[in-house]
């Protein structure tokens, strides 16, 4: 331990401490002792239910979903940012933290006002046939909205500060440019497109606001498991509410784990001798 | 004299990439970002301005407004302390556990605010840890403005913590050590030495905070009981009059958070502006740059 | 392949960078571009790459017109400052990479055949497996050149190559980058801001100021004949003392130098410190000795001459001198330039 130079770190570790243990650890140690204590049978009974497996396949699935088109859009939309100059762009960039600052319930009432049967969107869509309120497809919609920014903000900086002389090297050794983007500039963005991807998928899986005013709600069909949670709650089945959401938070902890793990090993080439 | 391109093209400035791309953005950007936001302003003045202010007017959307603004009022001073105060902790020494402080910190990030919401409930609740101790004193925790106050705190906690410790981590320790060796007190150093080196990012920490409590609206849903006129923050309220098929008052309520994170998101351009918020970014540096440090 | 370069133009924004620059390259040549920075010695040598184009001027290999070829069809190696290794590619995978996204097909046992030889012209055998974060800057260096080497360049061009290293391994690496030189016979051009890496390595040295060649020639020429004030001066140390000019003579107070060729009128003698001579009585320039300072190839006297001055030269370590001493600067060689 190196001898303490500077002063304060009893008050501000003390500070720290409590309000980590009082905000975060407590309630979460509350919530994993009361799935605890429901015995393994019974705690598998309730999260093994037809319904909360049902509610696990529509969030998982359209997660996926929702963060497969947004890697694709945000790895494009970081791309234009970047490297194009265009009419519009600083607008555009702004626009891209409005999924942030935007409150997720407002987002919902607007993308399902957007997307509904007489909405500007919905409309056009049905004509074709395509209905997204009240479907999985509206469940994705609004996930891809609250999550679009973690894909386009973590790999923004890092395309920005991406040294050009590796592109060019790689122009003088006679790539082209699908050659370079896939060999060079792809593997240097794997890193920050993992790590946006999962803080995407994560924030996907864990989604109520915007999701709950769009999806429908159908039990076993357009019900996410975050929505079982407080369905539960509400008909005070405080054993099943507690069991479902230690399900969503053990994900997020595997969640958590894979994402440091594959940025570990994404940038294995970075370890020292 | 040939003509000369100005610049050797990099890669994907071919002008067929380049339009593609741009136009496909533009044209998801619009469908999915831009156009909800046009949404929320139309539809809550669909049936004119008169109607709109008479919406917001109504006691209960009053309400709604106050009690969120005071709910912001005490968590988010609150969260900026915790945020500094474990920022301190962190980057100005070294302590066993130093490393898992920083990830406990980062886990309401990934957690879903339901989960928090249940979470708070088991342990305030009356089926919780500290359920009927609480009632026998008679102190409302839940469905009272503590509950939200708490469950808007866990949500918002890592947000100002998470923009400045990269920051600091940056800084290093030399400028607080010189001006200790000066014969300064803690309090001093950091409030005439750190405090001017880290503003732009506290700032930029506590409007993030700030609007994500004012907008909170899963966990809250869980701890408030959602009583009219009483527990309904604004997001909750919106909620209430949309499920009650009062579209246009949901808007009008909705407009006035829209309204906020535009605010938010000007507050933040110009932040970004005077250097907040980069470092806040996930910290993985370009390879390249880490191996040109090495170098050189 | 001769590289000749015509009337080349290069402006940024509103800098203009590089101003009508002419200059050939013969086959085989290793020249160095020598300047202070911000002398357009690096925009000469991208425009030469391909990575910059020319605003105007040409640029041609032998006969070939390649002032608008892109980078990746002329043809050229090119060594980065930083080398630009590809952080998630082995040192093997980097150097294989030019062959590998070649239109020329060669097979894997070709590929991994001539990645091994390369690293063994480098003499970085047995390190292919290892990342460019693993392995020391010098080996760095070598693994840019490799890579480089292996698409046959028709010229090799190298950016300040040995700017990021230690002076020590520095020394090594350039007379082994001459070696290979002379191995390969490959057409080289290489920048540099330190004139004696230019001097020790170059068959050629060209010399730019401000976006102009200020002077070329062999390093024999450049040092002996330096064309002007400004090429003395970057070379290396200068004393400079105002004088004037009459018939041909440089005067300053007691001390002549021949000034053939030069007009009557103020100059400027330029000498470096070897050539100044010190003796505590005779003909000279009076001076007193401020600090002497020891090196181990002989002493150094900072003196300052009776018009206020400071002048540096260099005596032999045997000669007794100390700081307030009293005597006289002889100009045993000097430059004359006249003051523009």
């Amino acid at each position: 331990m190196r001898r303490r130079i500077l002063p304060g770190l009893p008050l501000s570790l003390g500070i720290t401490l409590f309000y980590v243990a009082l905000i975060v650890a407590l309630p979460l140690g509350a919530l994993i002792f009361k799935a605890a204590s429901l015995g393994p049978e019974e705690y598998w009974r309730i999260v093994s239910s037809s319904r909360a497996i049902a509610s696990y396949r529509v969030t998982a699935l359209s997660a996926l979903a929702a963060t497969a088109f947004g890697l694709v859009f945000g790895l494009a939309l970081a791309w234009v940012l970047v490297r194009y100059e265009f009419p519009g762009k600083r607008f555009i960039d702004a626009l891209v933290d409005l999924p942030f600052a935007l409150p997720t319930a407002v987002a919902g009432i607007a993308l399902t006002s957007l997307f509904a049967q007489n909405g500007w969107l919905g409309s056009i869509l049905a004509s074709v046939g395509i209905q997204v309120v009240y479907t999985p497809l509206g469940i994705m919609v609004a996930m891809f909205f609250t999550s679009l920014p973690f894909v386009v903000r973590t790999v923004q900086p890092v395309l920005e500060d991406l040294d050009p002389a590796l592109e060019e090297a790689a122009q003088s050794l006679g790539g082209s440019d699908g050659t370079i983007f896939l060999r060079v500039i792809l593997p240097l963005l794997t890193p920050a497109l993992l790590a946006g991807l999962s803080l995407s998928f994560a924030r996907s899986l864990g989604e109520f606001g915007a999701v709950i005013f769009i999806a429908g709600n159908r039990p076993s069909s357009t019900e996410i498991t975050a929505l079982l949670a407080f369905i539960r709650l509400e008909e005070f089945n405080y054993s099943a509410a507690a069991a479902i959401a230690s399900v969503l938070l053990f994900t997020a902890f595997v969640m958590l784990a894979v994402t440091n793990y594959l940025q570990a090993r994404a940038l294995r080439y970075m370890a020292r001798a | 004299m040939a003509q000369h391109p100005a610049k050797p093209p990099r890669v994907g400035d071919k002008p067929a990439i380049r339009w593609t791309l741009i136009a496909f953005v533009v044209f998801f950007g619009s469908l999915l970002v831009l156009a909800p936001l046009l949404v929320i302003f139309t539809q809550a003045f669909a049936l004119g301005i008169g109607h709109f202010a008479e919406t917001i007017a109504l006691p209960d959307t009053r309400h709604a407004i106050f009690l969120t603004v005071l709910t912001a009022l005490i968590a988010v001073p609150l969260n900026t302390i915790f945020g500094i105060a474990a920022a301190w902790a962190i980057t100005k020494f070294e302590f066993w556990g130093r490393r898992f402080l920083l990830i406990v910190i980062e886990i309401p990030f990934s957690i879903s605010p339901v989960v928090a919401g249940v979470a708070y409930l088991f342990v305030y609740g009356l089926q919780g840890l500290f359920g009927p101790a609480l009632q026998s004193a008679e102190i409302q925790i839940l469905f009272a403005l503590p509950g939200i106050v708490l469950a808007s705190m866990f949500v918002t906690a890592p947000f100002v913590a998470r923009e400045l410790i990269p920051l600091m981590q940056a800084q290093g320790r030399d400028l607080e050590e010189a001006a200790t060796s000066l014969g300064a007190s803690g309090w001093r150093t950091f409030l005439t030495v750190t405090l001017p080196n880290i503003r732009w990012a506290l700032l930029y920490g506590v409007v993030l905070c700030n609007a994500r409590v004012m907008g909170e609206f899963g966990a809250v849903s869980v701890v408030s009981g959602k009583i009219r006129g009483q527990t309904n923050t604004l997001p909750l309220h919106i909620e209430l009059l949309y499920h009650d098929y009062n579209t246009v008052g949901a808007f009008a309520a909705a407009s006035i958070l829209a309204v906020l994170a535009l605010v938010t998101i000007v507050a933040k351009l110009a932040l970004e502006r005077r250097g907040a918020g980069r470092a806040g970014r996930p910290a993985l540096a370009s390879p390249t740059v880490a191996i040109q440090e090495k170098t050189s | 392949m001769k590289i000749t370069l015509d009337q080349v133009v290069k402006t940024f924004d509103t800098f203009r960078a590089v101003h009508g620059v002419s200059l050939e390259i013969e086959s085989g040549e290793l020249v160095a571009l020598l300047g202070p920075s911000g002398s357009g010695k690096t925009t000469i040598l991208r425009m030469v790459a391909g990575l910059e184009y020319a605003d105007a001027g040409s640029i041609h290999f032998g006969d070939e017109d390649a002032t608008n070829i892109p980078v990746r069809e002329r043809g050229v190696g090119f060594v980065f400052q930083h080398y630009a290794l590809f952080p998630h590619m082995t040192v093997g995978e980097n150097v294989a990479f030019g062959m590998k996204v070649s239109k020329v097909r060669r097979s894997k046992d070709e590929i991994a055949r001539r990645v091994e030889d390369l690293l063994r012209l480098v003499r970085l055998e047995g390190l292919g497996n290892r990342f460019p974060t693993q392995i020391s800057g010098g080996q760095r260096q070598r693994v840019a050149l490799a890579r480089a080497l292996a698409v046959d360049p028709k010229v090799l061009l190298l950016d300040e190559p040995f700017g990021a290293l230690d002076a020590n391994v520095r020394r090594d690496l350039r007379r082994w980058l001459r070696e290979i030189h002379d191995e390969l016979g490959i057409t080289t051009l290489f920048v540099t801001h330190d004139q004696e890496e230019a001097l020790d390595l170059a068959d050629r040295v060209v010399i730019l100021n401000e976006g102009r060649i200020v002077q070329q020639g062999t390093p024999e020429d450049v040092c002996r004949r330096p064309g002007s004030a400004f090429v003395m001066k970057f070379l290396g140390d200068t004393n400079r003392l105002a004088g004037t000019a009459t018939g041909g003579i440089a005067r300053v107070s007691g001390a002549t130098v021949p000034a053939p060729g030069v007009g009557d009128g103020p100059v400027e003698i330029l000498a470096r410190p070897v050539d100044l001579g010190w003796a505590t009585a005779g003909d000279g320039i009076p001076a007193q000795v401020a600090r002497v300072i020891d090196q181990p190839q002989g002493r150094r006297i900072l003196a300052r001459i009776e018009t206020g001055e400071a002048v540096e030269l260099d005596v032999p370590a045997d000669m007794q001198v100390a700081a307030s001493d009293h005597g006289y600067v002889s100009i045993l060689r000097g430059n004359v330039f006249p003051v523009s």
